[in-house]
Formats: structure tokens, C-alpha cells, sequence
């Protein structure tokens, strides 16, 4: 029988084959191809490192950033949070010390880890990537199996440059169609979420294929695959194709040469044969997708745009009731209120989910030439420096400037507001982020999770909107004149 | 790590599903670069509330967390277990774990066993009816009791080797180097090295 793309990846890293079969079997050793660090989750390993007299073993396969804590203003300033300062210098000293590659803040490669390693061209098909969060995921959209990993383990990766896995299993998101305008990767994602639920995923690793698949860009998929996570899935996959290979090509370490011949050679053998099986498929239809938005507190409490806010009696399941319930008390949102109605205080345009140039320019194809509301803050923080950089030699920083948005550096941000870039208490948020989690982008913050152009929309109308509705609103003032 | 056998100790039922890696502890509390010392941050906004169960006697003495579904779903922070162990927890029983919360717990010596919903559902009971109920967690048998409810629990027989051991994984690796070494000579030469670094001008 044939094997899935993750079965593939799987089989060509393993070093050791773990004892036993089935249940009762051991892990097996894997190789780790790229160990991506941050400042977050790698002093802890660092310091194991030191107290047991190791090295890492693979300097040349490990490369870090500062992200999580750096501010988004004033980054030639030493960092005014005295804790997250100590944390980045602690970074500083640590790859110093152990011959770690780093890209400070001010640098042109900084950024986020996961935007930072694509561009790069680090991230390749059939690799396997770790780094210390959860958002690893993301470099899944090569074909790579990549994952989040804890502290324990970033500092196993050091040390041996291997993981003790158990084998995963596998679901298929079959996505077939063609998405209408204004519908985009996120609405996939938080559609598939809603779908299977925050557990999901659990035990699996996620491939995405189909038609729908297939036609997005890879900034697109790696939209699709950072998300993974919020299923549950340890993992998330796209086969790598043409659209893979243009975007590697001629990036800083993508192969060249004999090697780039040898390399596509062995990335067109990394699909899942037609005669292997999924443990589980589940299929989606683009045609009929719309804008997604979360009512909720977790990813998984989604619902299209155009809804209303569901009522905890919606839900037969008691937990999903309770759980509903909590974050509507905690949202501030009554049952039945159209999702368009509601108002929200900012909008952030960022994180590692959403905030390639691509979802800039998606962003700035609608708000330009239009005035944002003027009661709305919005945030606008790219990836990467080199990301910030890219946008600004297209004039995108003016576009958001002049439409009052706030145009940043590049970092994790309010994301998860481990920098100064956070949400009031009760203040309510579009998010082009990955969790809607109480009190994720500041004690009290309620965050609503959409796309890059329905956050743009939202920008302009103050209420939760979608791209058609400021078209319909455009027509119907020019109904208005004719009448 | 330390080995677990069994474990004794107050049982604090946590009626709530999808306990999100944010709500165990919030981000603010990640910038520390220590492996101990999180105990404040636990469940640190919840805890602002009076009337969160680990406000109250005898719960605020517990050592076996029983919660609702979807346990630890969210980011890989490691901080999560450091926090639980360090208010004090030994145990958490819920009926699903997310995977790398789970993974995380049994690096570091917290028993992560999952215990069907209806015995969650009924340890609940006892623990809200009798507050200061003992919960027995016994990873040799790998059963949990509480009062006059005695359930199975789930856990992974390779986690269940190393916690009862106490074995240090990097270790156990190591005993394999000479394999990784075998493997690393037949690594293809187009697959990427960060050093020496290319950058783009």
C-alpha cells in the first residue's frame, strides 16, 4: 500500500526505529532538519545545556530571532520592560555563547520566526522543523513536517538534534472549489476549525488537498497550516508543487545548481501515492465558503459573517453549552446578534498567521482611497523586517498612513501582547491572529478572529465587515444620487 | 525527573473545557528565564477572582487537578506544566489533552492521565460534595480513586516507562549517538545549513 506525504517525510528521518508494534511501540528517533529558536522558549534550554556541559550538536542546522517580546515602536531604544529586555539579551548571550546564527531586532532577517525561516529559504519540502511554538505548523505549507515543541524538548533538539516521536496519525482536508472574492485562506481555516473542533485534530497530522488548496499562493497555505494547531493537530501539510518551487527559487539558502536539480527531483516524490489511505478525511466546499469570523473564546467558535451570534441552546453537547455560555459573559455579545453589528475599538493586522506581504497588499487593495472610522485604532505589523521593507518599496506603508492606520515593526505584537502592543480591558478586537483565547492580546481584550480583508473592511466601517459589503454600501450611495 | 509511582492528594474539580495554555498561564509571565518560581502565575486571571476554586479552602491545598476536555489546547509554553507543579499539582485528569501539553507533562514529571468523561463527571461530584476529597493516582495500575469512584485512566506506555523510571530523555538518546551519526553521513547535500548565513542584500 502507499504512503501519505506525512508518512514519507516521517519514514525518511528516522534514525531509530523505536521497539514494539502498535500501541505498546516505543517512539522512534527522528532527525531534525532545521531548529528554529526564539527568545521565549529557549533560555530554559539553554541553561540545561550549560549545567550538563553540553554543546549543541548541530550549530549549523539551528538559527534564531528575537520576536515574541520586541516592541513595534522605537526599536533603536533600549526595550523599556525591564523583564522582556533581560529575556532578549539573555538570547543574545546564549547564541553568543554556543555559536547560535541570530537575527536581532534592527536587523534586516528579524522577525517572526516563522515568517523569517521561509523567506530565508530555509524551509524546504520534505524537512522536518521544530522550533519551541506551537505555530511550527506553519512551515508545514512546503510539504515539511514541522512542529511545536516544549522547553524540554527544544533542549533535546540541542543536544542530539533528534525528537522521540510517536507516530502520528493522519486526516485528509479535502477543500474542492473555487473561492469567491473576498473569501480567503483564513476562511478556510476557521471554517475547517469550527468544523472539527479544537480537539479535532488531536493525534493527527492534517494534509490539505484539493483544488482549493492547489490554487492558493504559498503565503496562502502557510496561513492555512499555521492554524493546524488551533485544530488540535500536532502538524499540518501541502504537498509541495510548481507554486513550492517559485517560490524557493533564488532565495538566500535555496539550493542551486546540480543540488536544485537533485532537490526538485526528490520534492516531486513528496505526495501522498494514490493508492494510500487517510485514518480520517474530511472534505470542505469552497464554493459556497464565506468570510469566517469567532464569536467565542476558543478558534473553534466560528461562524460566517453574514450569521448571528449563536445561543449556548444552539449546542447539545453540555460542555460546548457552558463553554458557549462563558464566552458570550465574556465577550459582551447577546444570542442573536448579527456578527456585522458588532463594533469593534481596533484592528491588528499581523502575527504569523497573517502578515506576509501578500496579506498587506490584500489589506491595502481595500482601504485604499477610503477613510477608516474614525473611532477605530489599527495596527498594522508585518512579519519581518525584510517583509516591512518589501511593502514600503511598494508604498504600502503609505497607503495604511494615510488611512490612519499605525504602521509598525516587525514582531509577534499583539498577537499574544508579550510587548507593550495590547488590548484594554473589555476593549474588542479584529484580529488577523490565531487565538481568540481570554485575555490572549491583553487582560480583559475581547478579540474577533478574521481575515486580512475583512480586518481591512472592518477598519473602514467600524463594525465587523466584509470586502462586499463596502461595495454594496458604495452602490447604494450612488442609488442614492441617481434617485 | 523525579519518578512517579503514586500520588495521594487533595482533588480540585475544575468544571471547564478547553483550559487554553493562556489561562493556565498568561503570557506576561513567560519572560522570566528560570525553570521554577511560576507559581503565582497560575491560572494567574482566574486567581483574581475570589470565587475561582483555588481561592477556597481545601482546595487552594490541591495536588490533583480533575478538569473538563480540551485541557492544555493552545501554545507549546512548557511553562504551563512548570506552573502546575510549582503551585504544587502533581497530577491532571481530564478526558482529552492536547498533544504537546501532554508531551510537555511527561518531560517534566506531571502525570497527564486521561480518564473517561462519565468518571470525570462523577470524581466531580464527590470532590464538589465532599470538598477535600483525596484523589489516588497509581501509574502502576493506572487507575485513579476518589471516594467510593475507582476509574481507569490512559496514558502512553513509553511515558508510563520514563515517569515510573525517572529517566532523563537526552540521555536515553545518547545511549543511540552512533546511529545519528550513521544517519547524518547520508544526508542529501541540497538540504539547507543556516551556517555560513546567506542573506539576500
Amino acid at each position: 500500500m502507499g504512503k501519505t506525504l506525512a508518512e514519507k517525510v516521517w519514514d525518511a528521518h528516522v534514525v531509530r526505529k523505536g521497539e514494539g508494534e502498535g500501541a505498546n511501540a516505543q517512539p522512534d528517533l527522528l532527525f531534525i532538519d532545521l531548529h528554529l529558536v526564539h527568545e521565549v522558549t529557549s533560555p530554559q534550554a539553554f541553561e540545561g545545556l550549560r549545567l550538563a556541559g553540553r554543546q549543541l550538536r548541530r550549530v549549523d542546522l539551528t538559527i534564531a530571532t528575537e520576536d515574541h517580546n520586541t516592541p513595534t515602536l522605537d526599536i533603536d531604544k533600549p526595550i523599556a520592560d525591564l523583564t522582556s529586555r533581560t529575556q532578549i539579551e539573555t538570547l543574545r548571550a546564549n547564541c553568543k555563547e554556543f555559536g547560535v546564527r541570530l537575527h536581532s531586532l534592527g536587523d534586516k532577517e528579524q522577525g517572526i520566526v516563522h515568517v523569517v525561516g521561509p523567506q530565508l529559504g530555509l524551509t524546504q519540502p520534505g524537512m522536518t522543523v521544530v522550533c519551541g511554538d506551537s505555530h511550527t505548523s506553519t512551515h508545514g505549507a512546503f510539504g515539511a513536517l514541522a512542529m511545536g515543541i516544549g522547553t524540554s524538548e527544544v533542549e533535546h533538539v540541542m543536544a542530539t538534534q533528534t525528537l522521540s516521536l510517536k507516530p502520528f496519525k493522519t486526516m485528509a482536508i479535502n477543500v474542492e472549489g473555487t473561492l469567491r472574492p473576498g473569501v480567503t485562506a483564513k476562511d478556510i481555516i476557521l471554517a475547517v476549525i469550527a468544523k472539527i473542533g479544537t480537539g479535532g485534530g488531536q493525534g493527527y497530522v492534517l494534509e490539505y488537498r484539493g483544488s482549493a488548496i492547489r490554487a492558493l499562493s504559498m503565503d496562502a497555505r502557510m496561513t492555512i497550516c499555521n492554524m493546524s494547531i488551533e485544530a488540535g493537530a500536532r502538524a499540518g501539510m501541502v504537498a509541495p508543487d510548481q507554486t513550492t518551487y517559485d517560490y524557493m527559487q533564488g532565495r538566500p539558502h535555496a539550493p542551486e545548481g546540480a543540488d536544485w536539480d537533485a532537490a526538485v527531483e526528490y520534492w516531486n516524490t513528496l505526495n501522498t501515492d494514490a493508492d494510500a489511505s487517510f485514518d480520517v478525511e474530511v472534505d470542505l466546499d469552497a464554493d459556497t465558503l464565506e468570510p469566517f469570523v469567532t464569536w467565542g473564546t476558543n478558534p473553534g467558535q466560528g461562524v460566517s459573517l453574514s450569521a448571528k451570534v449563536p445561543s449556548p441552546e444552539d449546542f447539545g453537547d453540555e460542555n460546548a453549552k457552558a463553554a458557549a455560555e462563558r464566552a458570550l459573559q465574556y465577550m459582551g455579545l447577546e444570542a442573536g446578534t448579527p456578527m456585522k453589528d458588532i463594533r469593534v475599538d481596533t484592528v491588528f493586522l499581523g502575527s504569523c498567521t497573517n502578515s506576509r506581504i501578500e496579506d498587506l497588499r490584500a489589506a491595502a487593495d481595500i482601504i485604499r482611497g477610503r477613510e477608516k472610522d474614525p473611532k477605530v485604532r489599527m495596527l498594522v505589523v508585518p512579519g519581518s523586517a525584510r517583509v516591512r521593507l518589501e511593502a514600503e518599496a511598494e508604498g504600502l506603508d503609505k497607503v495604511f498612513k494615510e488611512f490612519g492606520a499605525e504602521w509598525r515593526f516587525a514582531g509577534c505584537s499583539m498577537c499574544l501582547g508579550m510587548n507593550p502592543d495590547q488590548l484594554e480591558p473589555g476593549e474588542r478586537c479584529a484580529s488577523t491572529s490565531n487565538r481568540n483565547f481570554e485575555g490572549r492580546q491583553g487582560k480583559g481584550g475581547r478579540t474577533h478572529l478574521v481575515s486580512p480583508v475583512v480586518a481591512a473592511a472592518t477598519a473602514v466601517r467600524g463594525t465587523l465587515s466584509s470586502p462586499s459589503d463596502l461595495e454594496s454600501a458604495a452602490a447604494g450611495t450612488l442609488t442614492g444620487i441617481a434617485v | 525527573m523525579e519518578a512517579f509511582t503514586t500520588h495521594t492528594g487533595i482533588g480540585v474539580p475544575l468544571r471547564q473545557s478547553n483550559v487554553d495554555t493562556d489561562q493556565i498561564i498568561p503570557a506576561v509571565y513567560l519572560k522570566r528565564i528560570t525553570r521554577t518560581g511560576f507559581e503565582d502565575a497560575l491560572f494567574a486571571a482566574w486567581r483574581k477572582d475570589e470565587s475561582f476554586i483555588l481561592n477556597q479552602a481545601p482546595f487552594n491545598a490541591g495536588s490533583v487537578l480533575v478538569a473538563g476536555p480540551d485541557f492544555g489546547t493552545g501554545s507549546s509554553r512548557e511553562h504551563a506544566v512548570w506552573a502546575l507543579k510549582d503551585y504544587g499539582f502533581k497530577a491532571v485528569l481530564s478526558s482529552r489533552f492536547a498533544d504537546i501539553f501532554r508531551g510537555n507533562s511527561g518531560k517534566q514529571g506531571l502525570l497527564a492521565a486521561q480518564v473517561a468523561q462519565d468518571d470525570i463527571e462523577l470524581i466531580w461530584k464527590v470532590l464538589e460534595n465532599h470538598p477535600g476529597t483525596e484523589v489516588k493516582v497509581d501509574l502502576v495500575s493506572k487507575t485513579v480513586e476518589c471516594g467510593n469512584v475507582v476509574a481507569p485512566f490512559e496514558i502512553d506506555d513509553y511515558t508510563r516507562w520514563r515517569l515510573l523510571e525517572g529517566l532523563d530523555d537526552i540521555g536515553l538518546t545518547l545511549q543511540h549517538e552512533s546511529d545519528i551519526t550513521a544517519y547524518e553521513a547520508t544526508r542529501p547535500s541540497f538540504k539547507p545549513k543556516t551556517l555560513p548565513a546567506k542573506v539576500d542584500a
